[in-house]
Protein backbone atom coordinates (compact mmCIF):
# COMPACT_ATOMS: atom_id res chain seq x y z
CA UNK A 1 0.00 0.00 0.00
CA UNK A 2 3.17 2.04 0.68
CA UNK A 3 3.76 1.85 -3.22
CA UNK A 4 0.79 4.60 -3.97
CA UNK A 5 3.15 7.41 -2.47
CA UNK A 6 1.98 11.00 -3.31
CA UNK A 7 5.69 11.84 -2.48
CA UNK A 8 7.38 9.45 -4.93
CA UNK A 9 6.07 8.95 -8.28
CA UNK A 10 3.59 11.18 -10.45
CA UNK A 11 0.13 12.06 -8.68
CA UNK A 12 -2.71 10.43 -10.00
CA UNK A 13 -5.91 11.94 -11.07
CA UNK A 14 -7.30 10.90 -7.72
CA UNK A 15 -4.79 12.06 -5.88
CA UNK A 16 -5.37 15.61 -7.65
CA UNK A 17 -8.92 15.76 -6.95
CA UNK A 18 -7.96 14.83 -3.03
CA UNK A 19 -5.66 17.60 -2.95
CA UNK A 20 -9.06 19.45 -4.25
CA UNK A 21 -11.09 18.76 -1.50
CA UNK A 22 -7.72 18.70 0.93
CA UNK A 23 -8.27 22.64 0.07
CA UNK A 24 -11.72 23.15 0.39
CA UNK A 25 -11.55 21.97 3.25
CA UNK A 26 -9.13 23.87 5.11
CA UNK A 27 -10.81 27.31 3.52
CA UNK A 28 -14.16 25.65 5.06
CA UNK A 29 -11.82 25.52 8.37
CA UNK A 30 -10.57 28.42 8.31
CA UNK A 31 -14.24 30.47 7.68
CA UNK A 32 -15.64 28.74 10.20
CA UNK A 33 -13.38 29.78 13.25
CA UNK A 34 -13.24 33.78 11.54
CA UNK A 35 -16.98 33.12 12.37
CA UNK A 36 -16.01 32.07 16.10
CA UNK A 37 -14.18 35.41 16.57
CA UNK A 38 -16.31 38.29 14.47
CA UNK A 39 -19.90 37.10 15.14
CA UNK A 40 -21.42 39.03 18.40
CA UNK A 41 -23.39 35.89 20.37
CA UNK A 42 -22.82 32.31 21.58
CA UNK A 43 -25.68 31.10 19.77
CA UNK A 44 -24.45 32.99 16.58
CA UNK A 45 -21.05 31.68 17.04
CA UNK A 46 -22.11 27.55 17.70
CA UNK A 47 -24.43 28.73 14.25
CA UNK A 48 -21.34 29.80 12.12
CA UNK A 49 -18.74 27.57 13.55
CA UNK A 50 -20.52 24.16 13.86
CA UNK A 51 -21.64 23.88 10.73
CA UNK A 52 -19.04 25.29 8.59
CA UNK A 53 -15.89 23.89 10.84
CA UNK A 54 -18.12 19.84 10.17
CA UNK A 55 -18.49 19.94 6.64
CA UNK A 56 -14.56 21.08 6.30
CA UNK A 57 -13.20 18.27 8.52
CA UNK A 58 -15.23 16.03 6.24
CA UNK A 59 -14.23 17.25 2.94
CA UNK A 60 -10.57 17.02 4.52
CA UNK A 61 -11.09 13.04 5.56
CA UNK A 62 -12.74 12.44 2.37
CA UNK A 63 -9.68 14.14 0.40
CA UNK A 64 -7.77 11.83 2.65
CA UNK A 65 -10.06 8.87 1.50
CA UNK A 66 -8.96 9.32 -2.32
CA UNK A 67 -5.60 10.29 -1.64
CA UNK A 68 -4.70 7.11 0.51
CA UNK A 69 -7.32 4.89 -1.75
CA UNK A 70 -8.90 1.67 -0.56
CA UNK A 71 -6.24 0.87 2.53
CA UNK A 72 -6.93 0.33 6.02
CA UNK A 73 -6.26 4.28 6.75
CA UNK A 74 -8.38 5.25 3.68
CA UNK A 75 -11.46 3.57 5.24
CA UNK A 76 -10.59 4.37 8.94
CA UNK A 77 -11.18 7.85 6.94
CA UNK A 78 -14.64 7.22 5.71
CA UNK A 79 -15.25 5.96 9.63
CA UNK A 80 -14.43 9.27 11.28
CA UNK A 81 -16.96 11.46 8.43
CA UNK A 82 -19.40 8.72 9.74
CA UNK A 83 -18.56 9.55 13.50
CA UNK A 84 -18.05 13.20 12.84
CA UNK A 85 -21.18 13.80 11.00
CA UNK A 86 -23.63 11.69 13.58
CA UNK A 87 -22.02 13.59 16.86
CA UNK A 88 -21.26 17.06 15.83
CA UNK A 89 -24.98 18.34 15.42
CA UNK A 90 -25.51 16.44 18.70
CA UNK A 91 -23.24 18.02 20.80
CA UNK A 92 -23.99 21.56 19.18
CA UNK A 93 -27.62 21.08 19.81
CA UNK A 94 -27.25 20.50 23.57
CA UNK A 95 -24.69 23.08 24.03
CA UNK A 96 -27.07 25.45 22.57
CA UNK A 97 -29.94 24.26 25.23
CA UNK A 98 -27.88 23.98 27.92
CA UNK A 99 -26.08 27.70 27.42
CA UNK A 100 -30.20 28.77 26.94
CA UNK A 101 -31.19 26.88 30.29
CA UNK A 102 -28.48 28.69 32.39
CA UNK A 103 -29.06 32.08 31.36
CA UNK A 104 -26.95 33.19 28.87
CA UNK A 105 -28.83 36.18 27.28
CA UNK A 106 -29.19 36.63 23.42
CA UNK A 107 -27.41 40.01 21.47
CA UNK A 108 -29.43 43.18 21.84
CA UNK A 109 -30.24 42.97 17.89
CA UNK A 110 -31.98 39.60 17.77
CA UNK A 111 -35.51 39.27 16.50
CA UNK A 112 -36.83 36.59 17.40
CA UNK A 113 -36.77 34.28 20.32
CA UNK A 114 -39.15 31.19 20.27
CA UNK A 115 -37.81 29.02 22.54
CA UNK A 116 -38.49 31.38 25.55
CA UNK A 117 -42.22 30.33 25.86
CA UNK A 118 -41.29 26.73 25.89
CA UNK A 119 -37.91 26.60 27.76
CA UNK A 120 -37.73 24.95 31.26
CA UNK A 121 -36.11 27.15 33.42
CA UNK A 122 -33.09 26.24 36.05
CA UNK A 123 -34.84 27.64 38.99
CA UNK A 124 -38.28 25.44 38.22
CA UNK A 125 -35.75 22.83 37.86
CA UNK A 126 -33.86 23.10 41.36
CA UNK A 127 -37.74 23.27 42.73
CA UNK A 128 -38.75 20.08 41.30
CA UNK A 129 -35.58 18.19 42.70
CA UNK A 130 -36.20 19.58 45.73
CA UNK B 1 -35.07 45.52 17.07
CA UNK B 2 -34.52 49.35 16.42
CA UNK B 3 -34.10 50.08 19.75
CA UNK B 4 -31.87 46.88 20.43
CA UNK B 5 -29.92 48.10 16.58
CA UNK B 6 -28.69 51.23 18.62
CA UNK B 7 -27.80 49.57 22.03
CA UNK B 8 -25.66 47.61 19.87
CA UNK B 9 -23.90 50.36 18.27
CA UNK B 10 -23.16 52.11 21.74
CA UNK B 11 -19.60 52.15 21.47
CA UNK B 12 -18.18 54.92 19.84
CA UNK B 13 -17.47 54.31 16.20
CA UNK B 14 -14.37 55.57 16.34
CA UNK B 15 -13.37 52.68 17.98
CA UNK B 16 -14.81 50.30 16.15
CA UNK B 17 -13.29 51.29 13.05
CA UNK B 18 -9.74 51.46 14.98
CA UNK B 19 -10.55 47.52 15.85
CA UNK B 20 -11.55 46.51 12.08
CA UNK B 21 -8.42 48.37 11.20
CA UNK B 22 -5.95 46.55 13.46
CA UNK B 23 -7.83 43.38 12.36
CA UNK B 24 -7.52 43.03 9.14
CA UNK B 25 -3.94 44.44 9.29
CA UNK B 26 -3.34 41.86 11.31
CA UNK B 27 -4.80 38.98 8.99
CA UNK B 28 -3.20 40.58 6.29
CA UNK B 29 0.20 40.18 7.59
CA UNK B 30 -0.49 36.23 8.65
CA UNK B 31 -1.73 35.48 5.25
CA UNK B 32 0.71 37.24 3.94
CA UNK B 33 3.80 34.91 5.85
CA UNK B 34 1.70 32.19 4.78
CA UNK B 35 0.96 32.70 1.04
CA UNK B 36 4.16 34.13 -0.31
CA UNK B 37 6.70 31.62 1.21
CA UNK B 38 9.35 30.75 -0.98
CA UNK B 39 8.68 27.98 -3.55
CA UNK B 40 9.53 24.57 -1.36
CA UNK B 41 10.44 23.48 -5.16
CA UNK B 42 13.51 25.19 -4.75
CA UNK B 43 14.52 23.28 -0.89
CA UNK B 44 12.66 19.91 -1.53
CA UNK B 45 12.65 19.28 -5.38
CA UNK B 46 11.47 15.44 -4.59
CA UNK B 47 8.69 16.15 -2.44
CA UNK B 48 6.39 17.32 -4.97
CA UNK B 49 3.40 19.14 -2.84
CA UNK B 50 4.96 20.38 -0.15
CA UNK B 51 4.14 23.82 -0.81
CA UNK B 52 0.67 23.15 -0.46
CA UNK B 53 0.70 20.84 2.40
CA UNK B 54 2.86 23.38 4.16
CA UNK B 55 0.43 26.15 3.92
CA UNK B 56 -2.64 24.23 4.68
CA UNK B 57 -0.72 23.30 8.11
CA UNK B 58 0.18 26.95 8.65
CA UNK B 59 -3.67 28.18 7.78
CA UNK B 60 -4.90 24.96 10.25
CA UNK B 61 -2.21 26.53 13.03
CA UNK B 62 -4.36 29.97 12.68
CA UNK B 63 -7.55 28.62 13.30
CA UNK B 64 -6.40 26.61 16.28
CA UNK B 65 -4.79 30.05 17.80
CA UNK B 66 -8.33 31.50 16.91
CA UNK B 67 -9.97 28.88 18.76
CA UNK B 68 -7.12 29.21 21.86
CA UNK B 69 -7.98 32.98 22.08
CA UNK B 70 -11.87 32.28 22.09
CA UNK B 71 -11.48 30.13 24.88
CA UNK B 72 -9.05 32.49 27.00
CA UNK B 73 -10.97 35.39 26.28
CA UNK B 74 -14.37 34.01 26.26
CA UNK B 75 -17.18 36.13 28.56
CA UNK B 76 -19.44 32.91 28.89
CA UNK B 77 -18.89 29.66 29.97
CA UNK B 78 -20.83 28.37 26.92
CA UNK B 79 -18.46 29.99 24.80
CA UNK B 80 -15.54 27.95 25.94
CA UNK B 81 -17.45 24.98 25.52
CA UNK B 82 -18.00 25.48 21.56
CA UNK B 83 -14.29 26.76 21.28
CA UNK B 84 -13.02 23.33 22.60
CA UNK B 85 -15.69 21.27 20.79
CA UNK B 86 -14.43 23.16 17.58
CA UNK B 87 -11.14 22.48 18.08
CA UNK B 88 -11.77 18.58 18.65
CA UNK B 89 -13.29 18.86 15.69
CA UNK B 90 -10.11 20.52 13.50
CA UNK B 91 -7.63 18.37 15.45
CA UNK B 92 -9.66 15.12 13.77
CA UNK B 93 -8.52 17.32 10.30
CA UNK B 94 -4.89 17.78 11.54
CA UNK B 95 -4.60 14.35 12.42
CA UNK B 96 -5.90 13.02 8.31
CA UNK B 97 -3.46 15.43 7.60
CA UNK B 98 -0.73 14.19 9.17
CA UNK B 99 -1.97 11.07 7.82
CA UNK B 100 -1.22 12.03 4.35
CA UNK B 101 1.97 13.67 4.59
CA UNK B 102 3.45 11.41 6.69
CA UNK B 103 1.88 7.85 5.73
CA UNK B 104 1.81 7.13 9.18
CA UNK B 105 -1.92 5.10 9.64
CA UNK B 106 -1.90 5.50 13.75
CA UNK B 107 -2.56 9.02 13.00
CA UNK B 108 -6.27 8.38 11.84
CA UNK B 109 -6.78 6.35 15.13
CA UNK B 110 -6.27 9.01 17.03
CA UNK B 111 -8.33 11.30 15.11
CA UNK B 112 -11.35 8.71 15.38
CA UNK B 113 -10.47 8.03 19.34
CA UNK B 114 -10.45 12.11 19.39
CA UNK B 115 -14.03 12.99 17.95
CA UNK B 116 -15.78 10.24 20.26
CA UNK B 117 -13.64 11.54 23.10
CA UNK B 118 -14.90 14.87 22.40
CA UNK B 119 -18.18 14.03 22.07
CA UNK B 120 -18.77 12.76 25.20
CA UNK B 121 -16.55 15.85 26.83
CA UNK B 122 -19.37 18.24 24.87
CA UNK B 123 -22.73 16.56 25.99
CA UNK B 124 -21.18 16.24 29.90
CA UNK B 125 -20.77 19.77 29.89
CA UNK B 126 -24.18 21.04 28.16
CA UNK B 127 -25.06 18.35 31.59
CA UNK B 128 -23.40 20.38 33.50
CA UNK B 129 -24.57 23.75 31.90
CA UNK B 130 -28.27 22.28 32.17
CA UNK B 131 -27.67 22.17 36.03
CA UNK B 132 -28.78 18.28 36.36
CA UNK B 133 -26.70 15.68 37.39
CA UNK B 134 -24.62 13.73 35.05
CA UNK B 135 -26.52 10.30 36.01
CA UNK B 136 -30.45 11.79 34.76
Amino acid sequence: MLSRNIWKGGASMSDLIGLLFVGVGIAFDFFGCLGLIRLPDVYNRLQAATKSVTLGTCSILFGAFLILGITPAGLKALLCIVFIVLTSPVSAHAVARGAYISGVKLWEGSVVDMYKEVAPVRDKIKDQKA
Amino acid sequence: MNQGNKQGLSDSKGLRRVRWVFGIIAFACCFGIIILQPPSALYYPHLPFMGFFKRAFYILLMSFSICLYRIVKGPTPPDRIVAVDILGVLIVGFCALMNITTHRSWYIDIGIAWALQSFIAALALAKYLEGRGLDE
